[in-house]
């Protein structure tokens, strides 16, 4: 009770709930604007909250990540276009309902649902702090070896038909980081004699070069297509009820965000991918799936926004970031030295329980803000695409430079910003290079400290939880190959009852 | 009239669709990895009567190992969809990856005036000359780059105070307003 106490009492601090409000309303307004979302955003803002508390500048981070996918629905829903990548199936059934004249019941149905996914995760968050409490301290080094060494297993396994690119692509993230001064020996290890090398490749500015400026460059490569968004006449409160009417597809959908976001790797995509299958499944109107059901709305809304707060469970409790926005809000930890993990829980509840808390209110704070501002923001969606993509490059710019003054950081930056630029175009992931070097990072760490007891190869799983997490990674590579076997064999099939032409 | 009918598969999202550029991708995994594997004992260093697992090269040669393992069956597997069906031009998408070319040199241009000509003044210009190439030549627009340029250095220089360091040209600017312009714009 103490403990709630104090925590109460950190978010009524005027300047944490000022980046709150900040951070839930930005959150709303960017997921808002096709092409930006809220990795660009994060990624632009991470520099500036250095010079923040931690809880301030942590409280602004989680306001943007939790608040832009209720943003993202509304250009999902009015022009089909999605606003954060993870609306892309909101179009699937809120533009036939727009189309049919129900923009206002769809956007509130999106609204409705993102609540509901967002409140359920936070109380599971909640629910489970004295679970994670006990359990946490129980993992050792070998034990979080074992578990950065599962994200970055289901990390590949996660990326399906693209596996072989997201491995690729993650040990490049683990070269890079391995990049510069080693920190034991302080051996050199691939500077090229250079000495810009030296100091490592710093993560903020890959992230800002991949998220940021190859964002920056596709938008100013392409073409300004928006399109206009409809009027919006009626009321927006009736869908917020109704999704009370479909209780199964909420909470299946939350509950699905929540486990997906606390398994490192996975995120919002397999997420919705369960939620939306399951309800078009048990729905009574399979049919309209795909053609504006409700039911679609709801199971891609609550999904996607369960995963945000269901994300810092492995980030707060063991310091594993599982995707690329809580790999940056790892890096706001580390600046001002606290470390995220069993000590974190066992020495600053109070702490942990008012970023808790801001979560909760964030999901409050962006619903209030979308029923009241819903029409006003329809002015961000028509912001032309290369306009964006601008003014996009100009903040890259303070992110990179306002790090170190280094023109060599923004020309490096550059050079990522065109990899992420290619690989958005093959459609090629960019999140297992970030999370490589984050993981990569730990996983050395954490491996050097555990070898003083490793005698043998079984020694790594000859504690109950590093055998059970060494199982699961067993078990997901096994699965993972059967069900690869599985297709190739149910295409090789088609393929020879196909007649031949 | 709307066509109402959507065709959607939802598999997309999780499991996008191959380009067949993707192949320049596979072979520049694939030679970058072995480059870095020949770097591999002059660019580390070995340490005498430690372990494997103990030498300073040990995640080094994890991570190049891994890339060359997943470039060469990315290699692989692209090659064989590429061979077993037509589809984009790999030239004409090659082709593409050039078009940010051009605005990578505009940031570094950008990136480079800073310091000497000062954020606020270079950033302006730079918004407004931007948007000018970009086509945005009416009053309306030239006008909102050069306030979206303003306000980013107010935002971020001004009030939340990141470390951008005053031109070389305010030297030059009255004792009064140096100091303000060094520390705020």
């Amino acid at each position: 009770m103490e403990t709630l106490a104090a925590s109460i009492e950190i978010i009524l601090r005027w300047d944490v709930f000022a980046a709150l409000l900040i951070g839930s309303v930005g959150g709303v307004i960017i997921g808002a604007i096709p092409g930006v979302g809220p990795a660009i955003a994060i990624a632009i803002l991470l520099p500036a909250t250095f010079s923040l508390e931690p809880i301030v500048g942590l409280t602004l981070l989680l306001g943007v990540y939790g608040s832009a996918m209720f943003g993202g629905a509304l250009p999902a829903i009015l022009i089909n276009t999605p606003g954060t990548p993870v609306n892309a199936l909101t179009t699937y059934d809120g533009y036939p309902m727009t189309e049919r004249g129900e923009a206002p019941r769809a956007l509130s149905l999106a609204y409705g649902a993102s609540f509901v996914g967002g409140i359920f995760s936070v109380i599971c968050l909640m629910a489970l702090a004295p679970v994670l409490a006990k359990v946490a301290p129980l993992f050792g080094s070998r034990e979080i070896f074992l578990a950065t060494l599962l994200g970055m297993v289901l990390v590949v396994i996660a990326h399906r038909g693209q596996n072989m690119a997201a491995g690729a692509l993650l040990c490049f993230g683990i070269f890079l980081q391995t990049i510069g001064l080693e920190p034991v020996r302080y051996t050199t290890r691939f500077t090229f004699d250079q000495t810009w090398l030296t100091s490592g490749v710093n993560l903020i500015v890959v992230v800002l070069g991949l998220f940021a400026l190859s964002q920056a460059f596709v938008l100013l490569s392409g073409r300004d297509d928006q399109k206009k968004p409809p009027l919006l006449e009626g009321r927006l409160f009736r869908g917020l009820w109704e999704v009370l009417r479909y209780p199964k597809v909420a909470l299946s959908g939350a509950g699905f965000g929540t486990m997906m976001g606390i398994i490192p790797g996975v995120g919002e995509f397999t997420a919705q991918f369960l939620s939306y299958t399951l309800a078009q499944k048990t729905s009574k109107t399979p049919d309209l799936f795909g053609n504006g059901a409700p039911e679609g709305i709801i199971a891609s809304e609550s999904a996607n926004n369960a995963v945000p707060a269901a994300a810092m469970i492995p980030l707060l409790a063991l310091g594993i970031p599982g995707e690329a926005l809580t790999a940056m809000m790892l890096s706001v930890f580390y600046v001002h030295n606290v470390i995220p993990g069993p000590n974190l829980f066992r020495n600053e509840m109070d702490f942990v329980l008012a970023l808790y808390l801001c979560l909760l209110f964030l999901n409050i704070l962006a619903l209030v803000f979308l029923m009241l501002a819903t029409r006003p923001l329809l002015k961000v969606i028509e912001i032309p695409n290369r306009f964006l993509g601008m003014t996009i490059l100009v903040l890259s710019f303070v992110g990179v430079y306002s790090l170190r003054n280094s023109a060599t950081d923004c020309a490096i930056a550059a050079v990522f910003g065109l990899l992420g630029f290619i690989l958005k175009r093959l459609s090629l992931p960019i999140v297992p290079i970030i999370l490589g070097m984050v993981l990569g990072g730990i996983m050395e760490t954490k491996f050097r400290t555990s070898l003083p007891r490793i005698h043998s190869p079984l020694d790594w799983v000859n504690r109950p939880i590093a055998a059970v997490i060494f199982a699961i990674i067993v078990c997901a590579v096994a699965y993972h190959a059967w069900t690869l076997i599985s297709a190739r064999r149910s295409v090789s099939n088609t393929d020879s009852e196909r007649p031949t032409e | 009239m709307s066509d109402r009918s959507h065709r959607h598969d939802i598999t997309e999202l999780v499991e996008p669709k191959h380009h067949r550029a993707e192949i320049v991708f596979g072979v520049a995994s694939f030679v970058i990895a072995l480059i870095l594997l020949s770097q591999i004992e002059g660019q580390t260093s070995w340490v005498k009567g430690q372990p494997f697992t103990k030498q300073p090269a040990f995640w080094s040669i994890v991570s190049i190992v891994g890339m060359t393992i997943f470039g060469t069956l990315e290699l692989y597997f692209s090659w064989r969809r590429n061979a077993s069906g037509r589809g984009d031009s790999i030239l004409g998408e090659v082709a593409a990856w050039a078009y940010p070319l051009e605005y990578v040199a505009w940031f570094m241009v950008y990136v480079w005036l800073v310091p000497l000509a000062g954020y606020l003044p270079t950033t302006m210009i730079f918004c407004v000359l931007l948007a000018c190439r970009l086509g945005y030549r009416g009053a309306r627009m030239v006008l909102a780059a050069a306030l979206t340029g303003a306000a980013t250095v107010v935002i971020f220089k001004s009030l939340l105070a990141v470390k951008i360091p005053g031109g070389v040209v305010y030297e030059y600017l009255p004792a009064a307003i140096r100091n303000f312009m060094i520390l705020y714009l």
